[in-house]
């Protein structure tokens, strides 16, 4: 795959620890990488190897110690937390392992979510949701309760709900985790058709490699460090 | 825009049985604080309707009730020949120079003793108390052993039904009539002759005096000259504003108990609330993790909170007044501690009453939801997704 655009994402130096007790963890220690816009990047590695954190640094909803991130050219390290979550409601999308919908709205209600913190009107809000429930195939199931779908259904709502914003990169953290095999690839598929179809820039933590396959670029982290493949 | 209400709502709606049982408890301090006020809304009512604004009560200087007082004649006839006094169709003043006298009476049920009441009357009595209106039976006539007795009386004190007899100043006196006096203090009062009664209880003087005002605003320059006057030793009050004084005394004793009761109350159900919000956000870490995530604020899931609680705080109050509201079916008697005789009345639910129950709710709902919303708002986005 070619890099011809501008990077999405830009990161330098960044670092990050947590501190248990009085012992510090090093978790990320001084990576930096780019992010092509319109690629499918899959991060890899063992567990406690910092992937998730770096993911939910990308996603603005965690702090880094040092270094910058800089994401359609907006540098979300220099962000209050106001201004973060601004950022993130229009900026990206979350496509979490275990869906992490409102069990006590309904599909539409839950892909609606986001666009409430938009300018968008009743009408136009329906028009969009519509649309990206046309998308993941599950118009036909807007007024049922997550409880009432399965968890492939469920995946795909929380990803309607995850595109509704038209956001410049969509962020999963193992998408597919607590899939059976033929929902998961149903996902994948779908995640694929996002990224070709509508240009969206995917950035998964996954441990399946079946998911990593599809991905354009496979980034391996190791103790904090970085590694391509 | 924040989160849609229908969160909050649709939240207390699944787990409908903790939010009934917490709204439950929350109602109950409802009832009781909104039965406390209507107790006190109905011992004023009943004590204010008894008076009319346009009468006037006469009684010896110092005196806070009609039991208490006493007007000698002399003072009587001059008080009588004062210009503000109204004159009747019938020529004569509207001016009643009654005697009030408290007996002991058994009740029926209980077969306790308690005080009642016992007015001598004139026909210009009758005249100057319009509610007052015959049910059974008809009135004394003038220089009988007959006396007619109040509704509430009739009702509850043994010998005091229409054609029984009662027993007191050492005659009998036979009961020719009950009266309807509406929702007024007059309903647990027995009226008879004035000048029989005088002899038999051998009072030499009248209890009190009350007279209808020829012009209503005559008030104030009428109480200053009388009152002034060293001839007379009496005090005039409108009427409403005598018995709005009587029921002073006991509505504030019933309003700082209820007070009381309330707050201890009020204590034990916010904590209920606290408890059951905190378990609600117990169980939606994740839930606020994600919306967080989303791009809501901190603010808004403190609303969202806020919400839910304030929404439970309301159920509550509607069950407490619905509750409540049934409470205006009974009627209750207490001792009238100005006058010590028994006093009946009911639970009266005015608009006023419903309203600031439900303030009150409310504000329970809102004192109880505001830690555990305040946690809510504070969980780190990180922490709250990880505790799937």
């Amino acid at each position: 795959m070619e890099q011809a655009t501008e990077p999405i994402v830009r990161i330098r130096n960044l670092s990050k620890s947590y501190r248990r007790g009085t012992q510090i963890i090093p978790v990320l220690s001084g990576i930096s990488f780019d992010i092509a816009r319109g690629e499918f990047v899959a991060l890899m590695g063992p567990s406690g190897s910092g992937k998730s954190t770096l993911l939910n640094l990308i996603a603005g909803i965690d702090s880094a110690d040092e270094g910058e991130i800089e994401i359609g050219g907006v540098e979300i390290t220099r962000l209050g937390e106001s201004d973060l979550a601004r950022w993130r409601a229009v900026s990206v999308g979350f496509i979490f392992q275990f869906y992490n919908l409102i069990p006590v709205l309904t599909a539409f209600e839950n892909v609606e979510l986001p666009l409430l913190l938009t300018h968008l009107n009743r009408r136009e809000r329906r028009e969009h949701v519509e649309a990206v429930l046309n998308v993941v195939g599950l118009a036909d199931r807007m007024d049922h309760y997550p409880s009432q779908l399965s968890g492939g259904q469920q995946q795909r709502v929380a990803i309607a709900r995850a595109i509704v914003t038209d956001p410049e990169i969509l962020v999963a953290d193992e998408p597919t985790g607590d899939l059976d095999r033929a929902s998961a690839e149903e996902i994948l598929q779908l995640m694929d058709r996002l990224v070709h179809e509508f240009g969206k820039t995917v950035i998964m933590v996954t441990h399946d490699p079946r998911a990593a396959e599809k991905a354009h670029l496979v980034r391996h982290l190791e103790k904090g460090e970085l590694s391509v493949t | 825009m924040g989160i849609p209400y229908s969160y909050s709502f649709r939240n207390l709606w699944t787990r409908r049985l903790t939010t009934v049982l917490t709204a439950s408890g929350m109602g109950l301090v409802v009832f009781v604080f909104a039965a406390t006020l209507m107790l006190t809304e109905g011992l004023q009512k009943t004590l204010v309707q008894t008076g009319s604004p346009d009468n006037v009560v006469l009684l010896r200087k110092s005196s806070n009730s009609e039991v208490q007082s006493a007007v000698e004649r002399d003072q009587a006839a001059l008080l009588e020949s004062q210009p503000e006094v109204a004159v009747g169709e019938d020529g004569e003043p509207l001016l009643a120079k009654e005697l009030v006298v408290l007996i002991n009476l058994k009740k029926r049920v209980t077969d306790t003793p308690s005080n009642v009441i016992i007015r001598g009357i004139t026909p210009a009595s009758l005249k100057l108390r319009p509610a007052v209106r015959l049910k059974e039976g008809r009135m004394p006539r003038p220089g009988s052993a007959e006396v007619v007795t109040g509704e509430s009386v009739a009702r509850r004190f043994k010998g005091c039904g229409l054609g029984e007899t009662l027993r007191f100043a050492m005659r009998d006196w036979r009961v020719v009539g009950v009266f309807d006096a509406g929702a007024t203090g007059f309903s647990s009062e027995i009226w008879g002759d004035r000048d029989q009664m005088m002899q038999a209880f051998r009072r030499p003087v009248y209890s009190s005096i009350i007279f209808r005002l020829r012009d209503t605003t005559s008030f104030d320059a009428y109480k200053v000259r009388v009152e002034g006057d060293p001839r007379l030793t009496v005090e005039a009050k409108r009427e409403t504003r005598y018995y709005l004084d009587q029921s002073e005394a006991m509505a504030k004793f019933l309003r700082i108990l209820g007070m009381v009761l309330t707050i201890v109350f009020s204590i034990g159900a916010v904590i209920g609330a606290t408890i059951t919000m905190y378990a609600a956000v117990a169980n939606r870490v994740t839930e606020i993790g994600t919306l967080r995530a989303l791009g809501f604020q901190r603010k808004s899931i403190l609303s969202a909170f806020i919400i839910e609680s304030l929404l439970l705080g309301l159920c509550g109050g509607i069950l407490g007044i619905f509750a409540a509201s049934f409470m205006q079916l009974i009627t209750i008697s207490t001792m009238n501690w100005a006058s010590f005789s028994e006093l009946a009345f009911s639970f009266t639910l005015n608009f006023g009453i419903i309203w600031k129950s439900l303030l009150f709710s409310v504000v329970m709902g809102l004192v109880g939801g505001a830690l555990p919303a305040f946690r809510a708002s504070r969980m780190k986005i990180v922490e709250a997704l990880r505790a799937t």
